[in-house]
C-alpha cells in the first residue's frame, strides 16, 4: 500500500506553526511541526516567547524576595515552588522549622497538587473535544481557591511559605473548609472517572498513545507524573522527604504501560492519594510557632545549596550557588516542565495531529514554567 | 372548527388573487413564501444557537447568556447584528472569488433542504414524491463549501480542516443514506407527506419496523451528527488542533453563514428523524387526532427539539474521535451493519413481521 502511494501519488511533507497562540498550547509555546497529511513527522517546539529571566532577576534579589518570584514560574504549584526555595534557604542556613510549619506546609502542598491535576484534567477533556470537564474541574479547584485565599489572601500568586515558617498563621475556618472540601471532592472524583475515564471513545483516544519507554524516561531526564506513568521510581516525596512526607502514608502512583491512559490515571490516582495525605494530618496539626525568626537580612554561608521537591508536574530543583552575601551568585532551577518538553518530538511522531494534542494534554505544560 | 394555518394561507391567497391580476399574484405569492422561509431559517438559526447556549450551560453548572433580555433571549440577535455590521475581512493571498462564494453553497444547501419539511399537513413549501432523495441530494451540496471555503483561505490549518470535512461527509453520507433507504424500503415511498401518513394508522415507523428500524434509527443519529459536523465528530473544527478549521479566516456575515448553517444542518438532520422515525407531524397515540384547530406543526418542532436535544447531549458529553478512527468507525463497522439492517428490514417486511 506505501509504495503504491509511493509510485503514483505525490505527495509533500508541509511545515506549519502550532502556536505561540494556538489554543492546545495553552499558553506561548511555538511548536514547528513537519507534517505528511496528517502524520507528525517532527516536531520542534522553540522557546523564549515567555522568557522572562527570572533566574538572573534571582541573583538581584534578596532571599526572601526570590520566594516570590517562583510563583510566576508554574503558577499552578505556587506553594510548591515556593517551598523549594524555602527549603533550599532553610537548609543552608541549617534552620530546622517546627513542627507545625511542615504540616501546614504538607497540607498546602497537597491542596496544590490536587487543584492543579484537577485543572489538568478538565483541560484535558477539553483539548480532546469534551467540554463540560473543564467546568466540573474549575468548581473542585475553586474550592481551594477560596481555601487558600482565606489563610494566605490570594488565589494564584500565594507567597505563603518564608524562609523559617510561614507567612501568616491559619484562619479559623480553615480546618473546617477542608474537611468539607474533602467531603465534595470524594464524591465528584468517582463522577468525573464517569464522565471521562469510562468514555470509549477517550479511552480509544489515549490507549496506545505517545508510547514512552522507561529507558526513554530516564534518559531524557522526564520526571513527574509522566515519567510515573512509564513505572519510573521518582517521586521525590518518597526518594527524598521533605517537609512531612516521611510521617504519613501513600502511595506512589506508578504505572508501567507509558501510554497517555496512563499517564492519565497516574494523575487521577495522585489525587486520591493527595487526598489521603491531607486526611491524615488535618485533624493533627501540631500547635507551636509558624516561623522561626530569622535575620532581617538573610545572608547564606559561602557553598553550594540543592533542594528538589516534587511539583505536580515532576521534580522542581533549587540550585542556589551562594558567596556569602545577601544575594545568591547564581541561582538555577531545574524544572520539571523543560525535561518533559525534550521528549515530545521522541514519542509524537507517527502519530496524527489529534495525537499530538491528546500528547501534550498528558504532559500537563505550563509553559512559564519551561521558559522561565 | 377550522384549521388555523390553513385559514391564514387561504385569506392572504384570496386576497392577493382578488386585487392583482393571476400571474403577479403567484409571483407575489413566491416571493412571499420565499421571504417567509428566509424569516424562519434565520429565527431557527439564532434560536438553536441560544438554545445550544443554555444547554451548555446548564451542563456545566453556568447560567448562560442572560444579560440581553430576560433569560437572554436576545443575545443571539444581538450577536448577529454585530456580525452583520463587521468588516468582512480577508487576507491577501485567498481566492477572492471562491473565498466569497463558499458560505453561499453552505447557506443555499441548507435553504433548500428546508423547502421540502413537512412541518404539518398544510405547512410544506415544497411537497415533490422523490422528498427524500432531494433532502439528501441537497444536503450533500453543503460541503462544497466546505471545501472551497478551506482551500480558498489560503491557511493550512484551515485545509487540513476541509480535507477532513471532504472524507467526513463523504464517508458518513453513505450511512446516512443508507439508514433512510432501510425507512424507505419500509414505507415503499419517497415523499415525505407519505411517509407520515403511512404511519397514521400503522404506528411510528420506529415501532413499524421494530428491531431494523431502531438499529436503522441509532446509525441515522451517528451518522447525522458525523454529517453536521458536530461533536464527538466536529474534527472539521477542531479547536483545540486546528483553531477553527475551514472557517479560521472568514469574519463577519460570512462567518455567520458556515456558524447558522451548522445549526441549520442540525434542524434538518432532526427533522429527517422525526419523519421517518417518529411520526412527523402526528400526534403521540393520536391523542389530538380529533381536534381539528390544534396546529399539528406543533407536534412536529416538539418532537424536533427532542432529537436537538439529543444531539447537544452529545456534543458536551463526548469527547472527540481521531480522523483514522472515525473512518474506522464508518467504514468498518456502521456500513456493514447498515447494509446487514437493510437486508433484515426487507426479510422482514418479506415475511410480514412488522407491526
Amino acid at each position: 500500500m506505501e509504495q503504491l502511494t509511493n509510485n503514483k501519488i505525490k505527495t509533500e511533507e508541509y511545515f506549519i506553526n502550532m502556536g505561540p497562540q494556538h489554543p492546545a498550547a495553552h499558553g506561548v509555546l511555538r511548536l514547528l511541526l513537519t507534517i505528511d497529511g496528517e502524520i507528525i513527522k517532527n516536531v520542534d517546539p522553540d522557546l523564549g516567547y515567555i522568557h522572562r529571566s527570572i533566574e538572573k532577576m534571582c541573583e538581584r534579589d534578596s532571599y526572601q524576595q526570590i520566594v516570590h518570584l517562583t510563583d510566576r514560574m508554574d503558577y499552578l504549584s505556587s506553594h510548591i515552588n515556593n517551598g523549594a526555595v524555602c527549603l533550599a534557604v532553610e537548609k543552608a542556613l541549617q534552620l530546622e522549622v517546627t513542627d507545625r510549619v511542615k504540616v501546614i506546609r504538607t497540607i498546602f502542598d497537597e491542596l496544590t497538587r490536587i487543584a492543579s491535576h484537577l485543572l489538568w484534567w478538565g483541560v484535558m477533556g477539553m483539548d480532546l473535544g469534551a467540554l463540560t470537564t473543564y467546568f466540573y474541574a474549575f468548581r473542585d479547584r475553586e474550592m481551594i481557591n477560596d481555601i487558600f485565599e482565606e489563610t494566605c489572601g490570594a488565589r494564584l500568586t500565594m507567597n505563603y511559605y518564608i524562609p523559617g515558617g510561614l507567612m501568616f498563621d491559619l484562619h479559623p475556618n480553615f480546618v473546617n473548609r477542608v474537611k468539607k472540601f474533602l467531603v465534595d471532592i470524594k464524591e465528584h472524583l468517582p463522577e468525573y472517572d464517569r464522565l471521562l475515564t469510562g468514555n470509549v471513545i477517550f479511552q480509544k483516544r489515549t490507549k496506545g498513545i505517545g508510547m514512552l519507554s522507561k529507558e526513554d524516561a530516564i534518559s531524557y531526564g522526564v520526571t513527574g507524573p509522566v515519567a510515573r506513568g512509564s513505572g519510573v521510581h521518582c517521586d521525590v516525596r518518597k526518594t527524598h522527604p521533605y517537609h512531612a512526607y516521611d510521617r504519613v502514608n501513600f502511595e506512589e502512583a506508578l504505572l508501567p504501560e507509558g501510554d497517555t491512559f496512563s499517564r492519565y490515571k497516574v494523575r487521577i490516582k495522585e489525587m486520591w492519594e493527595s487526598i489521603s495525605i491531607v486526611e491524615q494530618l488535618i485533624d493533627n496539626i501540631p500547635e507551636g510557632d509558624i516561623k522561626v525568626p530569622t535575620k532581617a537580612v538573610i545572608k547564606l554561608p559561602k557553598g553550594e545549596f540543592y533542594q528538589r521537591v516534587e511539583t505536580a508536574r515532576g521534580e522542581l530543583g533549587v540550585y542556589i550557588n551562594s558567596t556569602g552575601t545577601k544575594n545568591p551568585y547564581r541561582l538555577k532551577f531545574r524544572s520539571p516542565g523543560f525535561s518533559n518538553l525534550s521528549v515530545l518530538n521522541h514519542i509524537s511522531k507517527g502519530g496524527k495531529i489529534g495525537d499530538l494534542v491528546a500528547i501534550m494534554a498528558s504532559f500537563d505544560f505550563v509553559i512559564p514554567d519551561i521558559d522561565r | 372548527m377550522m384549521n388555523i394555518p390553513l385559514s391564514i394561507t387561504t385569506t392572504i391567497h384570496d386576497w392577493l388573487f382578488s386585487i392583482m391580476p393571476e400571474g403577479a399574484a403567484t409571483i407575489t405569492e413566491w416571493v412571499l413564501i420565499a421571504v417567509a422561509y428566509l424569516a424562519l431559517f434565520a429565527v431557527a438559526g439564532l434560536y438553536l444557537v441560544l438554545l445550544e447556549r443554555k444547554v451548555a450551560a446548564w451542563f456545566q453548572f453556568r447560567l448562560g447568556p442572560n444579560r440581553v433580555g430576560p433569560w437572554g433571549i436576545f443575545q443571539t440577535i444581538a450577536d448577529a447584528l454585530k456580525l452583520v455590521s463587521k468588516e468582512i475581512y480577508s487576507n491577501q493571498k485567498v481566492d477572492k472569488f471562491l473565498f466569497n462564494l463558499a458560505p453561499y453553497f453552505v447557506i443555499v444547501a441548507s435553504l433548500m433542504a428546508m423547502a421540502v419539511f413537512p412541518f404539518s399537513k398544510q405547512f410544506q413549501g415544497f411537497d415533490i414524491n422523490i422528498g427524500v432523495f432531494f433532502l439528501f441530494a441537497v444536503s450533500s451540496i453543503g460541503v462544497i463549501g466546505l471545501l472551497v471555503g478551506g482551500w480558498a483561505s489560503n491557511n493550512k490549518y484551515s485545509l487540513i480542516g476541509a480535507m477532513r470535512s471532504g472524507l467526513q461527509t463523504i464517508s458518513y453520507e453513505l450511512s446516512v443514506g443508507l439508514s433512510i433507504l432501510t425507512m424507505v424500503l419500509l414505507t415503499g415511498t419517497l415523499q415525505l407527506s407519505e411517509i407520515i401518513e403511512v404511519q397514521r394508522t400503522g404506528g411510528w415507523l420506529i415501532f413499524q419496523g421494530h428491531i431494523p428500524a431502531v438499529i436503522a434509527f441509532m446509525i441515522f443519529m451517528i451518522a447525522g451528527t458525523a454529517e453536521t459536523n458536530r461533536a464527538p465528530f466536529d474534527l472539521v473544527e477542531a479547536e483545540s488542533e486546528l483553531g477553527a478549521g475551514f472557517h479560521t479566516e472568514y469574519s463577519g456575515m460570512q462567518f455567520a453563514y458556515f456558524f447558522l448553517a451548522e445549526f441549520i444542518n442540525m434542524f434538518i438532520i432532526a427533522s429527517i428523524a422525526v419523519v421517518l422515525f417518529f411520526g412527523g407531524w402526528l400526534s403521540p397515540f393520536g391523542i389530538t387526532e380529533g381536534i381539528t384547530w390544534f396546529p399539528e406543526v406543533l407536534w412536529f418542532v416538539i418532537k424536533v427539539f427532542m432529537i436537538i436535544l439529543l444531539m447537544m447531549w452529545f456534543r458536551w458529553t463526548f469527547p472527540r474521535l481521531r480522523v483514522d478512527q472515525l473512518l474506522t468507525l464508518e467504514w468498518k463497522y456502521l456500513l456493514p451493519i447498515n447494509m446487514v439492517n437493510l437486508v433484515l428490514m426487507a426479510v422482514i417486511i418479506w415475511l410480514n413481521f412488522t407491526l
